[in-house]
């Protein structure tokens, strides 16, 4: 099932593989178009491929009151035709081409991305700007798709427990900014979405001024600067809003949920605080944030799978993730699994104990010293391959980062002290600023 | 989030095959001193290595009573070996940045290993310890065991899990293929030291070792490194007979679970791998159900909004062949959903495919084929999987060949013997209204 997804649970799992898949120093060449459209070449000739990405700057933080879902239910949308390329011609073109593609939507940004051959580089260069400004829809075409919609609701909410559990922790945590909505949207408002819905949102947001482009592998730049001029340089530039969003009032009283779900055997507990992200905050606790997740919850010989899984022996797992790459805030948060008929009180408990622990003492040097081993690897690893160029240079541009911060990432991974990591972890631990969630089995009564 | 579940796909030098017919992909085939034979796809342009192998036998041999021991010993061969109990091994990885892992699959016993190169040597060191020196101490047994029957119990009210397994057992009985590689929360209580111990004497044999290689090594390094990891295994393997399965048999059977959406998991009687056929049922799989273009997608997705996603694909395994799919649904539509996959898996038996959607398949199969490679890993994957299906060395350069040679006839011809409606085993896990189970 999908990897890249950025709504509901996957978050947590973005935020840490994220961590050491932005590692990269991809060297990428970029230059704006006159119409505002910013471009970016990560030149890479090891074979003929290249990977064609759009990315606009506008996720469903960005949606108006009441039509939540209607980001995504818009990228699902742009597969259903302009009058060059008719409904669910988009794909198959690709695919006959012997291509494939995909798009995602995030809070922040909303991506799509075709991977093909490098002589089909200008193909689907010309049907991604066809779609920036010649979409068509109708009710008639909205409708399955909305249906769609509502089955991966269902399939990525409904029968999970802790999915839903997810949502209502994003609900409580945030009071007034939208990233208290799930991404694809409360049902009930999926429901009444309609194909102007969509239209009004793409008409408002989709333009060559808030789009990134991102064209990885073995294509020049100067190819890619001409090709661009001539299919997306056409495009005017229209006026679009800032991205000003409601902010949220600090947190001053910690909470707590707890859901019970016949569907859960084995109870789970995460605590999360509200933290800096890279873009917005105290973002000099970024980094030392991202190494203290490692340092908690980065495999086997971190703290707390060390402390609760095999010291403790009360847990079955035990981790932690730092969500750096959101525009308006970030979350950190520590999470464990209990064992079959386990008790998830003392996992809290060790959870705490465990904060309390850094909180006095701060990291040790050689913690230290090993995450930052881990994530520098990272940053060669990235670069075995071209998928995660584009993903960290268009998550990072989105999010209010620029090419400079990707590519000083090993530098600042380096830079970071183990005083800075208790700076940041006594400026993010503070127990009003937290929320705990708790999954238990039983009837929900 | 994605709308799609496809993965990144990436780049690399194999690629030249898809684009290029006529360029040669450099597959090389290392031969140890000790004579361990590896594939090896040399690619200095990034410090990495990629190392993949595979064992023959995996959980459909645990013995009786012992179900889980492969899954079980996957677990536990970094969590200490040699002079290094668990935490000094997962440290000793740390250091150097390394990851090493361990897969029991149903027939196969994989691992992998990921470096920089400039570590090699020591990754090298700790791989050879992990399968010739597992330590199997009574700490880290106990943890693994603690989180395998956690997963097992978490399992148990997952409708997916459910379903997947339920199907298992439909189609297979009780023929090992039936059993859930996890085992049951039982037979992992039961599994001792000496089990594991047994079963990496009798497995973790060279007779059979399957070796993929990419990235920054070369032939001449690559051919001592085979021997120092592998040399110290024993050569030659315990029995591993499996039986034929008994063909899978139609039917519908539900479990009743009050949950918002249905799980569905269909299959049916496949190709196997060496069937004579294979390409036109792969070719004939894509149109009905593996692509994201294809017709189920169509009527099911596209048409009617019925689901999220909806696929087929085939699943070969040594004594048997499938063609198995899933989808899921709201409670009220799926009757309306398996009326629909029952009409096109008739329609296909009946009038096989068109000229022009099988060569758009054929262009989508063949130009993508080198897409799927991403990365060191994605290559040494692939040099492992054409190795274990035993489809040579020169492979890449004739797939496209072999795909191309499909006709519709062909398609037509395997789509009638093979697919019947009657013959699809259905399980739904949920509420569906309407249906009943018929078996």
């Amino acid at each position: 099932m999908p990897r890249v997804a950025l709504g509901a649970v996957a978050l947590w799992v973005a935020a840490v593989s994220g961590a050491a898949v932005e590692a990269g120093v991809f060297n990428p060449t970029t230059f704006t178009l006159d119409n505002g459209l910013q471009v970016v070449t990560v030149e890479n000739a090891r074979a003929p491929i290249v990977v064609h990405t759009l990315w606009y700057k506008v996720g469903a933080a960005d949606e108006p009151p009441g039509k939540s879902g209607v980001a995504h239910f818009l990228e699902h949308l742009m597969f259903k035709g302009t009058p060059t390329v008719p409904s669910g011609r988009f794909s198959k073109i690709v695919a006959a081409n012997g291509g494939s593609d995909n798009a995602f939507t995030s809070q922040d940004y909303t991506a799509y991305v075709q991977r093909v051959a490098s002589d089909k580089l200008e193909l689907v260069m010309r049907m991604e700007a066809d779609r920036m400004t010649n979409l068509r829809l109708t009710d008639e075409k909205a409708a399955p798709e909305r249906g769609v919609v509502q089955e991966e609701r269902r399939q990525r909410t409904a029968n999970s427990p802790s999915a839903q559990l997810y949502e209502r922790r994003r609900a409580v945590t945030y009071l007034r900014h939208p990233y208290r909505i799930p991404v694809i949207g409360w049902k009930r408002e999926i429901d009444g979405l309609t194909a102007e819905d969509a239209l009004a949102f793409y008409r408002r947001h989709y333009a060559p001024n808030n789009a990134i482009l991102i064209v990885a592998g073995d294509a020049t730049a100067d190819e890619v600067r001409r090709l661009a001029e001539k299919y997306y340089g056409a495009i005017p530039r229209r006026p679009v809003p800032r991205r000003v969003r409601p902010q949220e009032p600090d947190q001053l009283a910690a909470k707590r949920i707890t859901m019970k779900s016949p569907l859960v055997r084995v109870p789970s507990v995460s605590i999360t605080w509200r933290a800096p992200s890279f873009a917005a905050g105290e973002t000099r606790h970024a980094y030392p944030l991202l190494l203290l997740s490692d340092i908690l919850g980065g495999g086997s010989t971190a703290r707390l799978h060390r402390r609760l899984a095999i010291e403790e022996k009360a847990a079955s797992g035990a981790g932690a993730g730092y969500l750096g790459t959101a525009l308006d805030m970030g979350e950190f948060s520590v999470s464990a699994s209990a064992l079959a008929g386990g008790d998830i009180v003392r996992i809290e408990a060790l959870l705490k104990e465990e904060i309390g622990q850094i909180l006095q003492h701060g990291v040790t040097e050689a913690e230290l010293a090993r995450s930052k081993r881990a994530m520098l690897a990272g940053a060669i690893y990235a670069r075995d391959g071209l998928r995660a160029a584009p993903r960290a240079i268009g998550r990072a541009l989105t999010t209010g980062r620029t090419i400079a911060d990707v590519e000083a990432w090993p530098e600042r991974i380096r830079d970071v002290t183990a005083a800075a990591v208790l700076d940041a972890a006594r400026a993010v631990f503070v127990e009003r600023r937290s929320v705990t969630a708790v999954l238990l089995p039983g009837s929900s009564g | 989030m994605d709308i799609r579940p496809r993965s990144w796909l990436g780049a690399l030098l194999l690629v030249l095959v898809a684009v290029s017919p006529a360029a040669a992909t450099e597959i090389q085939r290392v031969r140890s001193p000790g004579g361990i034979e590896a594939w090896l796809v040399e690619d200095k342009s990034v410090p990495v290595i990629g190392f993949r192998f595979a064992f023959r036998g995996g959980g459909a041999l645990d013995p009786p009573g012992k179900s889980g021991l492969a899954n079980m010993v996957s677990a536990l061969l970094d969590e200490g070996a040699g002079d290094l109990d668990s935490q000094g091994f997962q440290e000793a990885l740390d250091e150097i940045a390394a990851s090493i892992g361990f897969d029991a699959r149903v027939e196969r016993f994989h691992g992998s290993l990921r470096t920089l190169s400039e570590h090699r040597a020591r990754a090298f060191a700790l791989l050879r310890k992990a399968l010739a020196a597992p330590r199997f101490d009574a700490e880290p047994v106990e943890r693994i065991r603690r989180q395998i029957v956690a997963g097992i119990e978490s399992g148990k009210d997952d409708p997916r899990r459910i379903a997947g397994r339920t199907w298992s057992r439909l189609a297979f009985g009780d023929h090992p293929y039936a059993r859930p590689l996890a085992g049951t929360r039982r037979d992992v209580t039961a599994i001792a030291v000496e089990d594991m111990r047994r079963f990496v004497r009798e497995r973790l044999v060279r007779d059979g070792l399957i070796v993929g290689v990419a990235g920054d090594i070369s032939a001449r390094e690559l051919a001592d490194r085979l021997d120092d990891v592998f040399g110290a295994l024993p050569a030659s393997a315990g029995p591993a007979d499996i039986p034929d399965p008994p063909p899978v048999q139609g039917g519908l059977h539900i479990v009743r679970k009050p949950i918002g959406q249905s799980v569905v998991v269909f299959g049916q009687v496949g190709p196997r791998r060496d069937d004579p056929d294979y390409y036109a049922a792969y070719l004939m799989n894509h149109l009905l159900g593996g692509g994201r273009t294809s017709r189920l997608n169509e009527e099911i997705r596209e048409k009617r909004g019925l689901v999220y996603s909806v696929g087929t694909y085939l699943r070969s395994f040594d004594r048997a062949g499938t063609i198995v799919g899933q989808l899921a649904t709201a409670n009220a539509r799926v009757g309306t959903a398996l009326d629909l996959l029952r009409g096109e898996w008739t329609r296909m038996a009946r009038d096989g495919v068109g000229e022009d959607e099988l060569a758009a398949a054929k262009r989508y199969i063949n130009g993508s084929f080198p897409l799927r490679l991403d990365s060191t890993r994605s290559i040494a994957r692939m040099l492992v999987g054409i190795q274990l299906n035993e489809l040579g060395i020169d492979y890449i350069d004739r797939r496209s060949a072999l795909i191309d040679a499909v006709t519709a006839a062909d398609v037509r011809r395997v789509a009638r013997r093979l697919l019947s409606p009657e013959k699809l085993a259905i399980v739904v896990v949920g509420d569906p209204e309407g249906l009943e189970t018929t078996r």
